[in-house]
């Protein structure tokens, strides 16, 4: 009973923050609206008994948010709200698609019969998920590794402006990189 | 029974996630959308773990999967926003449309910086 | 015998137990302060009383264009994250709900400030406010690996994410002679978690105050024993994660308990004293290139320690 109350508090709370990010004005708001589905989410994660994915998700959602506000304020024109502006393109276009496709998802969420549970959830998840992706599974932590890795060097080199030359001059025989912010370890 | 009530709340979060990716100019908003499109991915996984098959832990695999691809797709996300507003000036998809930068509708300049272009 | 969950109504002990641990902090410092100036530092121990009476009294400051929402959330998620965080820390044995994912969710209430004061600071609609919240961001992303790769070295050498279980691992030779460098890169990363000492810059007076800049009255009553909260709880999870726990001789374990508490609490205001403040936009490469290396190779020997076991 106590579980069905705090799942739909959830539910509810994560589809309204979730549609607040797109109604309101000021940015800082959107960005701590999606936070709030985030953490509605999470909840309900853990609910399902995932204690570890559930914590996850809050611990990794709440940095990425701020990270996110942080571009957010950089990139918008308008990042407090102060002066209300739209910023939206075929909005009724959107509605209607969304709105079919939530019916779409919905049919088939009632319609198909779901096969029932084949027996009781391991005493630790948690435990059960560490040892798939170190046995069975390695091959999609592997992947993953890689493809943050990756990640990082490309996401680097889009962002950055300066290359080695920028830093080490034409002929790379600088001795100390021309950095605008000179680092922490005597550089 | 619970299982139904969660798939629907990962189908409304994919459903309001693909409104916001498809109505919003602003790059930064867009991915928002598609955040709230990866969440309701984790739901779904995580409520078909629980509910058809706790056992194999496949699901909460696919949990992991999709937080990381969270992370991706901000990292690159940014990435590449900052790389285009730092060659066009532009943080809006519209403009991010057109192959050369030659003014236009798309010109409204109202961003400061990148002068050197 | 470790491990266990407390009944429902200790609950209520965890925010007096901080509350009153983060007051002594308050009073170590406005001690050390007194001292540094040539005046008595007794009578320095009622000090943070006095301010606190002083602010519930002093009128709220208004900010035209501030978002109040936020900017008030943000100082009341302070306290909050603090109190949250201390559910999984024991105190003698039990803690109120130890979590099988207690490390984890130790972490997750840490991360929460950093929202706290970026919110305070954005909030406030005051430019100094706004730096320091974004001088606290680049803290808190420089500092969170090394402290998250800390926090891997207890679980791992304790091979369980629950606190208790980190505790009963330690009966034969503590963490913090087991693996003394994750416990010193976890006092270094707790404090800039807590923005304290050499890590104040966000709040720092440079910037006025910076993310606290704007707040007056109960306000910045909230933030200021938020503050001192959260660094006590850091100072108490360094107790079961590094320091064994509640064990020790004679005494009973919630004695042992506090008195390391204390014991950290009171290291941490010292170097708070007597730190210089330093400047996040050069230390966040000595996080990077110096504390990182150092506890993913701590964290290796840690491994490396629990095989040949």
């Amino acid at each position: 009973m106590t579980e069905t109350v705090v799942f739909a508090v959830c539910a509810v709370g994560a589809v309204a923050s979730g549609a607040a990010v797109f109604a309101v004005d000021s940015m800082a708001r959107a960005t701590f609206a999606l936070l709030a589905s985030f953490l509605f989410t999470g909840t309900a994660v853990l609910l399902l008994g995932l204690s570890y994915l559930g914590v996850l998700v809050v611990l990794m959602m709440v940095m990425e948010m701020m990270v996110m506000a942080v571009f957010m304020v950089m990139y918008m024109m308008n990042p407090a709200g102060l002066m209300p502006m739209s910023m939206v393109h075929n909005r009724n276009g959107a509605l209607a698609v969304s709105a079919g496709v939530f019916l779409l998802l919905a049919a088939g969420v009632v319609l198909v019969p779901w096969p029932e549970a084949g027996g009781a959830p391991p005493a630790d998840p948690a435990f059960a998920l560490g040892e798939a992706v170190m046995g069975r599974h390695m091959l999609v932590m592997m992947l993953v590794g890689m493809v943050l890795f990756a990640t990082m060097v490309a996401a680097t080199v889009l962002a950055t402006s300066r290359g080695r030359y920028d830093r080490y001059g034409d002929d790379l025989r600088r001795e100390h990189p021309d950095d605008p912010i000179g680092g922490g370890l005597g550089r | 029974m619970m299982l139904e009530a969660y798939l629907l709340l990962a189908a409304a979060l994919f459903s309001v996630g693909l409104f916001g990716a498809l109505s919003q100019q602003s790059v930064v908003m867009v991915m928002m959308g598609l955040e709230l499109m990866v969440n309701a991915v984790i739901v779904t996984a995580a409520a078909l773990w629980l509910y058809t098959s706790p056992q194999s832990p496949d699901g909460q695999v696919l949990v992991l999967v999709a937080v990381t691809a969270m992370a991706v797709e901000m990292a690159m996300g940014f990435a590449v926003t900052t790389a285009l507003f730092r060659a066009r000036d532009v943080d809006m998809v519209d403009m991010a449309a057109d192959l050369a930068d030659r003014g236009g509708p798309g010109d409204h300049g109202g961003h400061g910086g990148g002068g050197e272009r | 015998m470790n491990g266990t969950t407390a009944p429902l109504w200790a609950a209520p002990l965890v925010p007096a137990l901080l509350l009153a641990l983060g007051y002594g902090a308050a009073a170590g410092t406005a001690a050390l302060r007194a001292r540094a100036a040539g005046a008595a530092p007794s009578a320095a121990l009622a000090a943070p009383a006095r301010e606190s009476a002083r602010l519930l009294v002093q009128r709220r400051r208004t900010v035209p264009g501030a978002d109040v929402l936020l900017w008030r959330l943000g100082g009341a998620l302070v306290p909050v994250a603090a109190v949250l965080g201390a559910l999984v820390v024991p105190l003698g044995p039990t803690a109120v709900s130890d979590l099988s994912v207690g490390v984890v969710w130790f972490n997750a209430m840490e991360v929460l400030v950093w929202a706290a004061l970026w919110m305070l600071g954005w909030g406030s609609n005051s430019v100094w406010g706004l730096v320091g919240g974004y001088r606290f961001l680049v803290q808190g992303l420089s500092y969170e690996l090394p402290h998250m790769f800390a926090l891997t070295c207890a679980a791992l050498g304790a091979g369980s994410l629950r606190v208790g279980d980190v505790v009963a691992a330690q009966e034969q030779v503590w963490f913090a002679a087991l693996m003394p460098a994750a416990f010193a890169v976890y006092l270094v990363s707790a404090m800039a978690m807590a923005f304290w000492g050499p890590f104040g810059a966000p709040v720092g007076r440079d910037l006025a105050g910076g993310a606290v800049a704007e707040l007056s009255g109960v306000d910045r009553l909230v933030l200021g024993v938020g503050r001192y909260m959260f660094l006590a709880l850091v100072a108490a999870m360094a107790v079961p994660l590094f320091l064994g726990g509640d064990a020790g001789p004679l005494l009973p374990g919630w004695v042992w308990t506090l008195a390391k508490t204390a014991g950290v609490l009171g290291l941490l205001v010292w170097l708070g004293h007597r730190l210089p403040a330093v400047r996040m936009d050069r230390f966040a490469e000595a996080a990077w290139v110096v504390l990182v290396p150092v506890t993913l190779l701590q964290a290796l020997a840690v491994a490396v320690y629990v095989l040949v076991r």
